[in-house]
């Protein structure tokens, strides 16, 4: 089995800031961490491996700190890793986000896998996995909570819908998307430390990725953030003070209200 | 219409909302809040507004109706079975085949699980943008461009975002963002019968399917308790249950019990029980929130909320900005003389 698990580097805390300027998210990669979809995901590609064989690779678009997010991959069991770093990724959308990563899955060849987190913590759009379902032209399967059988030419996998769950059959290659708790990744191992620190992660710009700038970064993104904006208070809340006696008596009063 | 890029947007007209139909053959109630929604839209801009339907190849006309009542001018369906069921694939392909032929200016998908699957590979495939979850749409008349709102990383932001120079225009929206329209009169309803190209098939191969019996949801609760971090601890929450089942005595309906993502997190209750962003939007009459700071990604889930009544000790915290009724105090302390005198 070839897996390539695609991990986003985000930030540690909820805290992002926006340049106000360009409506952009400032990275300076200060406490990034890997999306913990994506090590949920890499854990996955880990386990088919150890039984079926095979090799995992990880991939991601960003800044230059993110091959300490990769290198820890390896240390915990990935072969290789390759990161797509420049600053005409910059600005990116779903849509040039996904071209830059299958330029990328090309670049690692062919794939029977390739896992994705069911989304990213920061920019929570869940449409990647989705969108390099399309541009590969084979089938995604999406919230993949647990896998069933694995050979190196299916999966059967058990996934959320809308009525609740399905277990599905896919022929590969395919895409899933997995959700944060279908596994939790392994430690690394002594000797997986030491393989990555000697490993060496590859890092591409967008030239030598052979990737068109106009479907890069800003410049290939069809969305643009127009504006951000701290949201209006939408009502003026009427205060209810006194003892909490009081409170409860004149909130009984307000659910009478709305019962009628 | 040329713009600045050179891009060409013209030649594009009407709104299109996509009908999801669920495993029980009705179109869901958030296709018919989007053609509400669309149908303000599609006024703005001067066009029409069409719901577009996949059905199983014996479906009747009740749907179609149903859409047409909640505000659409044509419904364009195809019944078909590899529609029956929700297999992206097929799905994408229909609706692709449909934008390349009638170039829709704007295609809206409510963000249900299969929504948020088959809207990224339809906007691959057709080369354009897509907004996630927005919880504001406006039209801009003159250009026919969607100004869509979404909640934005952290903090207490929302962000803009266009598609400019792209066609169509493509957004998902949770349910229960947007109030379901009043059905209105229509006779016949307007009904354009396409059908899917032989050559479609999906690669999928569903083997089982297991409805996951959730309760009652909170998504369309008539009343909801929403507790957050401020509740302190796991243990208060069989008073807050106690509450519950009181209120939705007193109320004569049901009442559920919601919660923010750290209390989720915390283990304290699983995630159906998420309203937010990243969970369930809700919409109930009244929602009761209690020791919940209101985090912008909170609020994205409860702007359907009717009458809402916030408890927190911190009378600065942004929930109640999002609130109808303020209580400024310990929250367990309100919920236990609730509690009391409710039981009178
Ligand atoms: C305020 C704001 C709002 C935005 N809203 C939108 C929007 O509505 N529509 C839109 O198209 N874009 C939007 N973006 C841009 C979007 O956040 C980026 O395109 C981002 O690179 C990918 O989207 P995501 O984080 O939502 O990933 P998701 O689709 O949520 O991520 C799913 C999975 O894809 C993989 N993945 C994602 N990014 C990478 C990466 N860089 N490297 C490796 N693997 C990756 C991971 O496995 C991840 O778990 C917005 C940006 C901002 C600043
Ligand atoms: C991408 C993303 C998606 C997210 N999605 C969601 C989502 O879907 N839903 C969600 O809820 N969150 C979501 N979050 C998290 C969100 O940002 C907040 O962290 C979260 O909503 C805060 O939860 P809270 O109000 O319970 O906790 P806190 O922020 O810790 O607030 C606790 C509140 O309780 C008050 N309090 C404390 N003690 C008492 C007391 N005794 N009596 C009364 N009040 C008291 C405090 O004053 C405070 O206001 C998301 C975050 C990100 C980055």
């Amino acid at each position: 089995m070839r897996s390539v698990v695609c991990m986003k580097a985000v930030p540690s805390t909820t805290e992002v800031r926006m340049d106000p300027k360009t409506n952009t998210i400032i990275r300076d990669g200060r406490q990034s961490v890997a999306n913990p979809f994506d090590t949920a995901a890499l854990e996955v590609a880990l386990a088919l491996k150890d039984e079926l064989g095979g090799r995992v690779s990880v991939l991601s678009m960003g800044i230059p700190d993110t091959c300490r997010l990769l290198r820890d991959a390896i240390a915990r069991g990935a072969d290789d890793a390759l990161l797509l770093s420049d600053r005409a990724f910059a600005g990116a959308d779903t849509l040039a986000t996904s071209y830059t990563l299958s330029m990328g899955l090309d670049e690692l060849g062919d794939a029977d896998l390739v896992l994705c987190g069911k989304m990213a913590v920061d920019g929570d759009t869940a449409q990647i996995g989705p969108e390099l379902g399309g541009i590969l032209g084979v089938p995604c399967v999406t919230g993949v909570s647990e896998v069933l059988e694995a050979s190196d030419h299916r999966v059967v996998v058990r996934h959320d819908t809308d009525e609740g769950t399905e277990v599905a059959e896919v022929p590969l290659p395919a895409v899933l998307t997995v959700t944060k708790d279908i596994a939790t990744l392994r430690m690394p191992s002594i000797a997986g430390v030491r393989a990555a620190a000697g490993a060496e992660v590859r890092v591409l710009d967008a030239a030598t990725l052979g990737a068109d700038p106009a479907c890069c970064g800003l410049a290939g993104s069809p969305t643009q953030v127009v504006r951000s904006f701290v949201p209006e208070r939408s009502h003026e809340a009427a205060t209810i003070a006194g003892t909490p006696a009081e409170q409860a008596a004149a909130l009984l009063e307000v659910f009478e209200e709305v019962a009628r | 219409e040329r713009d600045e890029s050179g891009a060409d947007t013209s030649g594009y007209r009407d709104i299109w909302v996509f009908s999801q139909v669920g495993a029980d053959g009705v179109v869901l109630p958030v296709a018919l809040e989007l053609v509400g929604k669309g149908r303000e839209l599609a006024d703005e801009r001067g066009c029409r507004l069409v719901a577009v339907l996949g059905e199983h190849s014996d479906a009747d006309d009740a749907n179609a109706r149903a859409l047409a009542a909640a505000g659409a001018d044509e419904v364009l369906r195809t019944c078909d079975d590899r529609l029956a069921h929700t297999d992206v694939e097929c799905y994408a392909a229909w609706l692709c085949a449909l934008a390349l032929e009638r170039r829709p200016e704007v295609i809206l998908y409510g963000a249900t699980n299969f929504g948020r699957e088959l809207a990224p590979r339809v906007a691959v495939t057709l080369q354009t943008g897509l907004t996630a979850d927005c919880t504001i749409l406006e039209m801009d008349r003159e250009r026919g461009l969607l100004q869509q709102t979404r909640p934005a990383f952290g903090g207490n932001l929302m962000a803009t975002i266009v598609c400019p120079n792209h066609r169509p225009q493509m957004a998902t929206v949770r349910p229960g963002i947007f109030p379901a329209p009043e059905p209105r009169e229509v006779g016949e309803a307007n009904v354009t019968d396409v059908l899917l190209d032989a050559a479609v098939y999906g690669r999928v191969n569903v083997l089982s399917r297991e409805k996951v019996g959730q309760g009652a949801s909170i998504a369309d609760a008539p009343a909801l308790v929403v507790v957050g971090r401020g509740i302190g601890s796991k243990k208060a929450l069989a008073r807050v249950c106690r509450l519950a089942e009181l209120l939705g005595e007193r109320l004569g309906c049901v009442c559920e019990i919601g919660c923010t993502r750290p209390v989720v997190e915390a283990g304290w209750l699983d995630y159906s029980h998420q309203v937010g962003q990243t969970g369930v939007s809700v919409a109930p009459r009244l929602l009761v929130s209690l020791g919940v700071s209101g985090a912008i990604q909170h609020l994205a889930g409860i702007s359907g909320a009717e009458t809402v009544v916030a408890v927190n000790e911190d009378a600065d915290a942004p929930i109640f900005g999002a609130a109808n009724y303020k209580v400024v105090g310990d929250c367990m302390t309100v919920v236990d003389e609730l509690i009391a005198q409710l039981e009178k």
